[in-house]
């Protein structure tokens, strides 16, 4: 009797055990690169985003679905076409326990807008910033910005006492400099940093004073990077991880066949692309002659025609990817669906543009290439050679990796010094202005910074300076398919497709979890099983 | 000794200052680091201001006169990639790579030897033939097949040993893989692909010098004398083979600590090697830099230890050494 009261006891404490791990829910997720800091201003690049937005937020929440949602802002109104008023949520705490008011969106302001910072863009609109009373701002544009509540997510909110006690009011970059807001964190979102240990693991807990209703169940998150794609689809494969992207596309096949993993695919916001200089007048592989090629837009039609997209898209891509007639992607705000069409793949209406423009027998182009950015950057190249030298172009690949093409056809050193380029582009305020500005404009303010071929038309160029500061919908709308359309008639760009998501998943451990077009992982939705 | 010691390390300062000479030189040739910092949505005013702020816009003598500087000074900038001072980021890996070197090189060795010496002694034995052409695997496949070769049939398939990382490290004043069976799992896979290629090397090294010495006329001598197979192969014959083993082994634990750069990234280990590699990838520079002299540093000891072990090892230097002083 004895013995069967303690062997209850005892079965007790193991059922006991045993629930308190299973409530215990862990989610480890893994990409190719560790985070790049956890300064909330600088390194603008995806997945440091991605992890930021789950430790601060917004005035404006931006969900899953790209919708926008109150974040730490409760309602905003318009109050003339260059004021807009945002209500802040109240009773929301820091993680250290200090309340936000609207002192901690005005210094947030200062320290976005410094120089140091890779984030001005989302505030570049912005005029001033007041406080009307501690839970009400007020944000004055330069001009009329109907963007404005577009970037309003990724303008994180810091604390003004934080800031101050910790001396890290200043955004620190380059040597020697104290970098207190780059390895602390103290944001109002729904996980809090534990640690973070560079290219190992960053930890995160749920913040248990969120002020929202958590959609997830978890107890822990960590992020563990991991820089081989075998590494990582192994690591996938013997459940050390939950889940892990990008799934290379060669074994998207293996992960499925796994009975307890899966491949999530989708469609991602990032449109690959081909460019032409279009700016010099004698080709950089052609000199002596005095001739650029690419001035004339038969020639530009002549490359699009003889390129087979489908062929890409069946055995480079292997299916994943959805060949891409505009500049963006369905799901950018503008986007007009009727236009996304492309020209025939046509060879032999190819040579003959080529033949009409004067060059019959073709002519000598190097096409620069990235070899570890987007996916297959370097086979879809490969695979673009061929079929340009059937239609007679002496062509030339130059694929190297992606710190040295970027330096070759970006702006700095020897600007633009390419002829013929691939570029891939997701907008970073989702919007169709943003394209128009960075790649197929040139005169203005801060435009075509990565209009490496110098594309101009005047049309667009003039669409380009409305659409920016047009509020009403219909007709900015009708705008951007104006501009989009000339864009695409002219062969700006040689548009190729956005590439497809592929996202690795535990079946036995993850329940669901949402798949971001800009392909990230935001914690707030996952739940595990 | 104390003046060889001198000189040999003036000698290597020599090293390091051409060794960050050339790197510098070199750095102009891997890419613009700004672009990786600051994302695309950056104008150009904004990348020029941080270029500036950095002193990329500087010819590179003069950066590397400006990292020399701050280097004598103890400061060895920051990473643009981590964003924190480059001696933190590389102060917390260091142990994590000499830990996987150190458990390889003592792997290679304790493995090496006795089957260097086995497969010299029985000759013509099936087993040593077997070794033999098992080894030469070790030395012709590539570390990184071997590396996944592993993860795939011990993690994945045996889900036995984790693939990646250090796991749970224990500090004994640094974190250590050494101190718990959870760090033992971690370590013994990428132990076992940074060791195979050394491994392979000493055993036939061993095998080699150990057929050369017991042809020897004091080998004869010792046999003749009556001694035990033991004391002969072991305290004659090996003895004599272990000058070149030492020299080998010493100059390969620099070639252990580089070719640790592929096992570590195979297997995410968070060492020095994946450091470098990660600092390549995004033109971390002051990473860079501060790595490619911490190798020229290590080298430059290594090769100091192993003179000094010949010292000790071979008497006939010490007798020259005191003869000169007559």
């Amino acid at each position: 009797m004895g013995a069967n009261c303690f062997g209850a006891a005892f079965i007790a404490a193991v059922l006991a055990v045993g629930t308190g791990v299973a409530d215990a829910k862990t989610f480890r997720y893994s990409t190719t690169g560790d985070i790049l800091g956890l300064d909330p201003y600088t390194n603008n690049e995806g997945p440091t985003n991605t992890m930021k937005s789950n430790i601060y937020e917004g005035l404006i929440h931006r969900s899953y679905d790209l919708s926008l949602s109150p974040g730490l802002a409760t309602e905003w109104t318009q109050v003339d076409p260059l004021t807009w008023e945002f209500t802040l949520r109240q009773g929301v705490k820091f993680h250290n326990g200090n309340d936000f008011t609207a002192d901690d969106v005005l210094v947030s302001y200062e320290r976005i807008k410094q120089p140091a910072s890779n984030m001005t863009f989302v505030v570049a609109s912005i005029d001033k910033v007041e406080k009307v009373d501690d839970y009400k701002v007020r944000i004055v544009t330069k001009y009329p910005d109907p963007t404005l509540l577009l970037n309003m997510p990724n303008f994180w909110i810091m604390d003004k006492e934080w800031l101050e006690a910790n001396n890290a009011m200043d955004i620190a970059e380059g040597a020697s400099v104290s970098t207190y807001a780059n390895l602390n964190t103290n944001g109002t979102g729904p996980f809090k940093v534990v640690e973070w240990q560079p290219d190992t693991q960053v930890v995160l807990e749920p913040n248990a004073d969120w002020w929202g209703e958590p959609q997830h169940n978890l107890t822990q998150a960590i992020f563990k990077p991991i820089g081989n794609d075998a590494t990582r689809v192994a690591a996938l494969l013997s459940g050390e991880i939950d889940l892990m992207y990008p799934v290379p596309l060669q074994d998207i096949p293996r992960v499925n066949d796994d009975p307890t993993s899966t491949v999530m695919e989708g469609p991602e916001l990032r449109t690959i692309f081909l460019g032409f200089d279009q700016h010099r007048d004698e080709l950089m592989d052609m000199p002596g002659s005095g001739k650029n090629p690419f001035k004339d837009v038969r020639v530009r039609k002549a490359f699009y025609q003889a390129i087979d997209i489908n062929l890409i898209q069946k055995r480079v891509m292997r299916g994943a990817s959805r060949p891409a007639g505009l500049m963006i992607a369905p799901g950018i705000n503008g986007y007009p669906k009727d236009l996304d069409v492309r020209f025939p793949y046509d060879p032999e209406a190819s040579k003959q543009l080529l033949a009409e423009a004067g060059y019959p027998d073709g002519f000598p182009v190097t096409l620069d290439c990235p070899n570890d950015r987007y996916v297959n950057d370097e086979e879809i190249c490969k695979a673009v050679v061929p079929m340009l030298k059937r239609v007679g172009i002496d062509i030339k690949l130059n694929a190297q990796t992606k710190s040295l093409h970027f330096q070759k056809i970006g702006r700095s050193g020897t600007p633009w010094e390419t002829s013929f380029f691939m570029l891939g582009w997701t907008p970073g305020s989702y919007d169709a202005h943003n394209p128009l500005m960075q790649l197929m404009t040139v005169d203005g303010e801060g435009q075509g910074t990565w209009n490496s071929g110098r594309f101009s038309h005047p049309r667009v160029e003039e669409l380009t300076d409305m659409i920016a500061g047009e509020t009403d919908v219909d007709k900015r709308n009708a705008m951007i398919a104006e501009a989009m359309e000339i864009h695409r008639d002219q062969v700006g760009h040689i548009t190729l497709h956005q590439q497809a998501l592929a996202w690795g998943v535990r079946s036995d451990t993850v329940a669901d979890v949402k798949q971001r077009p800009q392909n990230d992982v935001d914690l707030r939705y996952v739940t595990m099983k | 000794m104390i003046a060889f010691i001198i000189r040999r390390l003036l000698q290597s300062l020599l090293v390091m200052g051409t060794v960050a000479f050339i790197a510098f030189s070199l750095f102009n040739f891997v890419g613009d680091p700004v672009n990786n910092m600051v994302g695309q949505e950056a104008t150009e005013a904004e990348r020029e201001y941080i270029r500036q702020l950095l002193g990329l816009d500087q010819p590179f003598y003069i950066q590397f006169m400006r990292f020399v500087g701050n280097v004598l000074q103890g400061d060895f900038g920051q990473s643009y990639r981590l964003g924190q001072p480059v001696l933190n980021v590389l102060g917390d890996r260091v142990p994590a790579t000499l830990e996987l070197v150190f458990v390889a090189a003592v792997m290679a060795l304790v493995i090496g030897v006795p089957m260097g010496v086995y497969t010299g002694l029985k000759r013509y034995a099936i087993s040593s033939k077997l070794m033999l052409t098992i080894s030469l695997i070790g030395v012709s496949l590539p570390t990184f097949v071997i590396g996944i070769m592993l993860i795939l049939v011990f993690s994945v398939w045996l889900n036995w040993l984790p693939s990646f990382g250090r796991g749970q490290t224990v500090n004994v004043g640094w974190d250590s893989n050494l101190f718990s069976l959870e760090g033992w799992k971690s370590m013994i896979m990428p132990a076992i692909t940074l060791c195979l290629f050394q491994l392979t090397l000493v055993m036939r090294l061993v095998r080699a010098e150990m057929l050369e010495v017991l042809r020897t006329d004091y080998v004869k001598f010792a046999r003749a004398r009556g001694l035990s197979n033991r004391a002969v192969h072991f305290g004659h014959a090996l003895k004599n083979t272990l000058m070149p083993v030492i020299t080998i082994t010493g100059l390969q634990v620099g070639g252990l600590i580089a070719f640790a750069i592929i096992t570590e990234t195979v297997f995410q280990w968070p060492g020095m090697g994946l450091l470098f590699l990660q600092a390549i990838q995004f033109v971390d520079i002051p990473v860079m830099a501060t790595y490619l002299l911490l190798v020229a540093l290590v080298f430059v000891i290594i090769n100091l230890i192993v003179d000094m072990t010949y010292y000790f090892v071979d008497p006939r230097l010490r007798t020259e050494g005191k003869g000169g002083g007559h």
